[in-house]
């Protein structure tokens, strides 16, 4: 979207608010929601993936190094990589810490 | 012209959807609506008329149905009754929230409980604040005319609403009368193919029905009802344009010897016809009363309805639906609303009649005028009743 959704008129709304812009959820910050955040311990990482798989939020990609780094743009905090961690190398902690 | 034939009026609307060249029709089977989509079953599988017909499970599919044929730019048709209205009821709302131009016809019939098969117009209230245009028709010529009428106006750039036209369950809907079929090729000089202005197409991606949060959700309801108020200009100019081509002219509010009345009845669908004749015998004994015929029921015509009902003494409004709890009809309540704050307003009377199919006669129209101005007079100005109840 060419700008936030809560400074668009009711007057330049696309008839029947259809979105015409392909993909532009991914301008949606769900970051924002989290209170905890993924950590994670490089030495426990065994760069097995399965946090990039088990993210519902999609919000895990791999970084030039190997290892699997979640996006915090995205990240809700959920929780679920790090308990699928088979070596318990994330840790999820206060996002103000 | 065409010819003018004796027909079933459903069998004729269904003539008119043919007609119409509707790319998608599906229905679920309700009385008394079942005439019309069973012979639409029929002219496909004839192979008379090339449309998909999906037979769905319930209404809700129905309408689900003609949201997505719709979205992917298919001229689309249902047609329903009393709980299957209800039951599609979710799916209305969605239809005009994406300004999906789909035509409906409504069988009305009372809503359960208890159950009844009959006409009254409880089901359409249901839905009256869905964002659909709304119209009701009197006779069988206009339920075959409001067919094209109704693809026509809604597929124009400047409406894009969904269209429900609305025909008097049993009393219309099963009756036998003299139509005149239009000529094909008339109907398709008045009624072009269908360009819809998004659909969902591989070659062009986009989004209908999105997720709106709180801080856009307001924006996108304003634009809806600016845009389904603004279409009033549309629906007069269509029916100009029908008018031009069959000689039949259609307004949002039909007046009848209303000139000069000082008592006018208000009605909505098909007691239209039979109120005229109570009036006619009412001007015969020297009575001062009109009547005013509501065809478009959303948007509704303010101005039009305030134009004729401001300059009568007052008005008796016959409502075909209650509403249970409320200030009196749905209709009186439109009407009292249209009225409150004129300088000059009349005093409004409302009785709710026929509901359930129970036959209203001119004899009966005119003991409710008889009875309204006698309350009128006695000071009972806002007087509700439920006519002809045993007590």
């Amino acid at each position: 979207m060419t700008k936030p959704e809560s400074e668009w008129t009711w007057k330049e709304l696309p008839v029947g608010n259809v979105v015409l812009e392909p993909g532009n959820a991914s301008q949606y910050r769900t970051g924002d929601w989290k209170s905890l955040k993924p950590v994670l311990d490089r030495e426990k990482c065994i760069h097995c993936g399965l946090c990039y798989i088990f993210c519902p939020d999609m919000a895990y990609s791999l970084n030039e190094e190997g290892f699997f780094i979640s996006d915090l743009y995205y990240c809700k905090g959920c929780g679920i990589c790090s308990k699928e961690c088979p070596t318990g190398a994330i840790t999820m902690v206060e996002e103000e810490q | 012209m065409g010819k003018r034939v004796g027909m079933e009026v459903s069998i004729a609307a269904a003539e008119a959807v043919k007609q119409a060249n509707v790319d998608v029709i599906s229905a679920y089977p309700i009385t008394p609506q079942t005439h019309i989509v069973e012979h639409l079953a029929e002219l496909v599988a004839n192979g008379e008329l090339d449309a998909e017909f999906v037979p769905v499970e319930s209404e809700h599919s129905a309408l689900s149905v003609c949201v997505g044929s719709e979205a992917a730019g298919a001229r689309s048709f249902t047609c329903t009754s009393s709980q299957g209205l209800a039951l599609m009821s979710e799916i209305t709302y969605i239809a005009s929230g994406l300004r999906l131009p789909i035509v409906m016809m409504l069988a009305n019939r009372a809503l359960s409980a208890p159950l009844s098969i009959w006409n009254d117009h409880s089901d359409v209230m249901s839905i009256r604040d869905c964002g659909w245009i709304q119209i009701f028709t009197e006779n069988g010529q206009e339920v075959y005319d409001h067919v094209f009428y109704a693809y026509r106006l809604a597929e124009d750039r400047d409406v894009l609403f969904p269209v429900v036209v609305n025909l008097d369950g049993f009393i219309l809907s099963h009756v036998i009368e003299p139509i005149e079929l239009l000529d094909q090729e008339i109907i398709d000089r008045f009624l072009p193919p269908y360009q819809p202005l998004y659909r969902l197409h591989p070659d062009r991606p986009v989004t209908m029905g999105a997720f709106a949060l709180p801080s856009i959700f307001a924006e996108t309801k304003k634009a809806n009802e600016v845009a389904l108020r603004g279409s009033l200009s549309k629906i007069i100019e269509t029916w100009k344009a029908l008018g031009d081509l069959t000689g039949r002219y259609y307004k949002p509010i039909e007046t009848y010897r209303a000139e000069d009345a000082e008592t006018l009845l208000v009605t909505m669908g098909c007691f239209g016809e039979t109120a005229s004749v109570a009036v006619d015998s009412l001007r015969e004994e020297g009575r001062s009363v009109g009547l005013m015929k509501i065809r478009l029921w959303r948007p509704f015509p303010f101005d039009a309805f305030r134009e004729v009902a401001c300059r009568a003494k007052r008005l008796v409004v016959i409502d075909r639906a209650i509403s249970v709890g409320g200030p009196g009809g749905p209709v009186a309540s439109e009407v009292k609303a249209a009225v409150y704050g004129r300088e000059t307003r009349p005093d409004v009377y409302n009785f709710v009649a026929g509901i359930s199919g129970r036959d209203v006669a001119p004899s009966d129209f005119i003991k409710m005028v008889d009875k309204a101005e006698i309350e009128i007079e006695e000071g009972n100005k806002e007087g509700y009743e439920i006519y002809g109840v045993r007590e």
